[in-house]
Parts: C-alpha cells; structure tokens; sequence
C-alpha cells in the first residue's frame, strides 16, 4: 500500500513536470533560438498605443473645444499659457505664415502635419507630470481646444475618432524628403 | 542672407575669459608636489571611481525654464581621451527622465506585420548571439547654436558635447526580426521606450534589417540608465534620437507612425518654409577638441593639436587642419582605429608662432564627402535648420594665447 502511493506520488509528480514542459514548449517560439513568448492580448492592448494619420489606434470617444477648455485651463495652462501662445513650455498657437521668416514659430497650427500626432502626443505623453492620467473624452477635449486656438476646428465641432483624422491641418503639404548630402561630393584623387 | 552670416565673423568680446583663468589658475603650481606616500594606500574596492583630483563633469545649463528631465548634459570633449567616452560622461538627452526599470519585469515586444509576435526578455536576448561595436551617438541637435553665431558656448563642450563614442554590445535586430517573421507589406516600424513620455520614432525596416542593434551593453557593463538601461534601439552613424532608450516594443507598420518627435521635432526647417522629414544619418563631422575654445596656451612652440571626425555614412578616410583660416590645408594624422560610424581620433604637431591664428579641421569620409565650411550649409538651408549641423568649427587663437570660438571671429 505504501508503496503503491509512493509510486502514484512518483507518477503525479512526472505528470505534472510533463504538463510543465510541455507548457514551456508552447511558450518559448523562438524557432531558431528557443527564447522570447508570445505577448499576452492584455500586454499588447497597454502597449499598442500609437496613433497613425488614417486614425487607425484612436480609442473610441469624442469631444469638443467647449468641454475641452476646463480640462485645458486644469492640466494644460500651467506650462503652456491660457491661449497656449504664452509659455513658458512650447507654444501650441499661432505662427501661421512665420515658418518663412527669420523668426518663424513653430506651433501644432502652423506647424504639424497631422491631427492625429496630437492626440497621439496628449495621450502617451502629456501632462508632462502624469502622463496617461486623461480620459479618453477628456484627450479629445484638449486635441479639440488646441486644434480650437489655432483656428482648426469650431467651438462646438465634435472632434472624435471619425473627424480627427478628416481634419487637414494648415501645414499639411510642409515636409519635403531629406536631399542630403546637399552639397557637392568631390571625390578625391588618391595620390 | 549674406549679411546676416557675415555677422558670425565680428568679435564678440571675452565670454572665455572665467575659462582662462581658470587653466591659468590650475597651471600655478605654488608648492612641489609631496613625495610618494609611504602610508598604505586604499583597499580594493567593489567598484571602481576616478580620481579626486579628476572634476570633470558633463555640462548642463540649470538656469532654464527646460525641465532638466527633459534637457540635455554634455560630453567634455576637451578633456576626454582616445575615442571612447567614458559611460559616466556620455552626453544625455531625455524627454521625461531618466526611468528605472527592473530588468526582471522588462520585455522588447515585436508585433505587428510579423508572423510570430514575440515579448523578449533581457535574459533571451543575452542567450542569442552577440555584437560588440564602437560607434558614436550624436544628436542631431548637436553645435546647433552656431547656426546662428552661438550664444555663450565659448568652449567645445557647450558647443559639440551632444556626441560621445562606445563600444556597444547586442543582438543584431535582424536577427530578432527573421525569428518573428516580418510580413512583406511591413516598411517601416514603430520603435518605442518605457520611459514617462513613451517616446516613439518610426525607423525604415531597410535601416533595421541593415546594421541596427538592439544595445544591452555599453563599454562592458550593463548599459547607464541614462543610456537606456536594460535595453535601447542603437541605429549606428543615425541622429541620437531614433536610437530609442528604455525600448519596450518595436511594431512592424506599413508606414511612418508621424509621431511628435518625427514632425514638429527633428526635422529641418527650409528659407522657402518646408522641412526636411526623415533626416537621419549624422553626416561627416570633425572639430579640434585641444587646444580648443577656453584654452590659453602659455607661449610659441610646440604642441599637439588633436581632435575627433566621424561619419554617420561609414569610416572616415581623411582629416586636414588648416592654420589661416581655410587658405591652405594639411593633413593630420589619424591614429587607429579608423572604425565605420566611429569617432576617429586625429593629431596634428603644430608649431605656434605666437601669432593670431584662425584654425580648424576638416574631415572627408569614405564616401568622398568633404565637411563644408558653416556658411556653405547656411546658404542652402537658411538659418532657421536647427538640426545636422556639420558645419567647419573655427577656434581663433590671439596673440595673448587666449582661444575663442572663431566661427564668430
């Protein structure tokens, strides 16, 4: 009797080291290696967050430049001013018509190329502070407000994970592809 | 346009001169040295630490409104050696701070258009195998306060201390990319860090199935921190930037995310009002990093010049030193290795005849590319191009022995 609990103890403990391999083999799908794992859908669901022109990653939502402002004037001003043109971080308003001059200012109205960088940027990275600490209709709001200050969008347009990606912003044809070397190469003889 | 660039070569009074005084005060040696001690010196130590007679620090500007989570420290290039900067003084540039990461929690998740996603941890990647390079790291923002003549940076550090040289030790991102499979339509892929701002850029997949690593190590030890630490993206000879630290996944995309980063920053605003996007490899680059701006040489004679060139486009194949100003050059001698996408160190025996001098370097590399003189790039891009100066740098020695910056001499 003894022994025959011994040998299912033995038998359980094979069994079990068997599931366990087995479950390691599942996992390590390296094919040349042996080495990493699938990510999990949850791990990839908190990381997958960038934000692409098409619009493709905006989580559900929307707002306007009218909500908006509260949670602007409450997260934002601090750093970027009551009409986001005052500083003392970067300026999000105005400068339209100045990148040709010889103080040209750079802002998300004169300067960025796409709605969606904006959202994009407020989620993963804005209050400089706490980051990821918005909700979703409350990043809106603020892509809203900014887009609002700088002429974009109307008070009460509904921005959403629809419109955003319609809006064409002002410096939208800006970006030339890089042309460099933009001198002249003179290969030297060798002596 | 012309007369706004003659502007850089009017004096501008002696910022150098707290510099000087300084060197001047370090040289007066009042009392001899004491003989070698005949007390026992310090027990081993866990590990190392320099000198207390050595203080050289990076430099960082701490009277700003910048953050200085989010600002940058400089590499002291006048006092560094050889072609590999020290980990403790290699230059820093980071966007929300520096994070801490336990490696044991840390994974590089490759997805996307890829066959097998796969999470990697810092332990499956110390399993495959390896690479060890020296390369340098630039920021493409690196001298770019001589665009316009230069505010206060009288010295190399302020002015070119956003470079610093390493041996880097990874997994080739090939490698990684053919275990998960990449999908003919991917082109481009999201590269992305765990630090605060999640800071993103978007690389060609031709740049990462080339030469990019994924960096683990820098010169033999688990990366700094501030380097990235475990894990960061390093794109040899491309702007410090893209070469994302704390990385935390890479997506295989079929087009550029257009993060923050790759629009409203680092890219090259043009006189007519268009950028420059995608601007990405450092191109040939060299300066004279001793006797440099801040120095005061005590008298004529004999000293060694000596300096630093690299291209982002491959190895450097030439360096000229020129003492009048650009009239004539000589070439210098470069001293081994000459490594692809290094810093290269150059020396040059220089005999000073205690006159006033306007000297600098210039590198070619092995593309055939000539570094051109700052006003020849001011012409085709305006001074509103922030980013990838690689401009000539002039140092102009006076009478007194006193060196000051001479792009604006």
């Amino acid at each position: 009797m003894a022994i025959a609990l011994e040998r299912l103890a033995i038998l359980t403990l094979v069994l079990c080291s068997a599931s366990l391999s087995g479950e390691r083999s599942l996992v390590a799908q390296s094919p040349t290696y042996g080495v990493g794992r699938p990510p999990t859908a949850e791990e990839l669901k908190a990381i997958d967050i960038e934000v692409t022109p098409d619009g493709k990653g905006l989580r559900p939502g929307s707002s306007t430049a009218a909500a908006g402002k509260e949670v602007y004037t409450r997260r934002c001003e601090t750093c970027h001013g009551p009409t986001g043109t005052e500083g003392p971080q970067d300026v999000l308003a105005g400068g339209r018509g100045s990148l040709a001059t010889s103080r040209p200012l750079k802002t998300v109205g004169s300067y960025w190329p796409y709605a969606t960088t904006l959202w994009d940027y407020i989620n993963r990275a804005m209050p400089f502070d706490h980051p990821g600490t918005m909700t979703t209709d409350e990043i809106y709001g603020v892509t809203a407000y900014v887009l609002y200050l700088n002429g974009i969008v109307k008070e009460q347009d509904v921005v959403s994970q629809t419109t955003l990606p319609r809006i064409t912003m002002p410096n939208r044809d800006g970006f030339v592809v890089d042309p460099r070397p933009d001198i002249p190469i003179l290969r030297k003889k060798k002596p | 346009m012309e007369s706004k660039s003659r502007r850089w070569f009017l004096g501008r009074g002696a910022l150098g001169a707290m510099w000087s005084a300084a060197l001047v005060a370090c040289r007066a040696k009042p009392d001899a040295a004491p003989a070698e001690p005949r007390a026992l010196g310090a027990a081993v130590s866990p590990y190392g630490s320099r000198s207390k007679f050595e203080k050289t620090t990076r430099f960082f500007n701490q009277n700003t409104k910048v953050p200085l989570e989010e600002a940058s420290s400089r590499t002291p290039l006048h006092d560094t050696y050889g072609i590999i900067t020290p980990s403790s003084l290699h230059f820093e540039r980071h966007h929300s701070g520096v994070p801490e990461i336990d490696p044991a929690t840390h994974t590089l998740t490759i997805h996307g258009l890829v066959d097998r996603p796969l999470a990697f941890a810092v332990a499956d990647l110390k399993r495959m195998p390896s690479i060890s390079r020296i390369h340098f790291l630039e920021c493409s923002g690196n001298s770019s306060s001589e665009w316009r003549g230069g505010g206060a940076e009288t010295d190399v550090q302020r002015s070119h201390g956003l470079t610093s040289c390493s041996e880097w030790t990874g997994v080739s991102v090939a490698l990684l990319l053919n275990e998960c499979g990449v999908q003919p339509a991917a082109t481009w892929a999201l590269a992305e860090g765990a630090d605060a701002c999640k800071l993103s850029r978007s690389i060609p997949i031709k740049k990462l199935m080339d030469d990019a690593f994924i960096a683990y190590a820098q010169n033999g030890e688990p990366l700094r921190p501030e380097q990235g630490y475990p894990m960061r993206l390093f794109l040899p000879g491309w702007e410090g930037n893209s070469n994302v630290k704390w990385l935390r996944r890479l997506k295989l995309m079929d087009q550029p995310a257009m993060s923050r980063e790759e629009t409203s920053k680092y890219t090259d605003l043009m006189p007519d009002g268009t950028a420059r996007q995608f601007t990405f490899d450092m191109e040939p680059k060299s300066l004279i990093t001793r006797p440099s701006g801040g120095d005061t040489l005590p008298g004529p004679g004999l000293y060694e010049l000596t300096g630093i060139a690299w291209s982002g486009r491959g190895a450097i194949a030439s360096v000229e030193i020129t003492m009048d100003g650009g009239n004539t050059w000589q070439p210098a001698e470069l001293q081994s290795p000459v490594l692809p996408k290094a810093h290269t160190r150059f020396r040059w025996t220089w005999k000073w005849d205690g006159k006033e001098a306007l000297f600098a370097s210039r590198c070619t590399d092995e593309t055939g590319y000539t570094q051109p003189p700052l006003p020849q790039l001011v012409e085709i891009r305006g001074l509103n191009s922030n980013y990838h100066n690689n401009g000539i740098q002039a140092w102009k020695i006076t009478a007194d022995g006193k060196i000051t910056n001479g792009n604006r001499a």
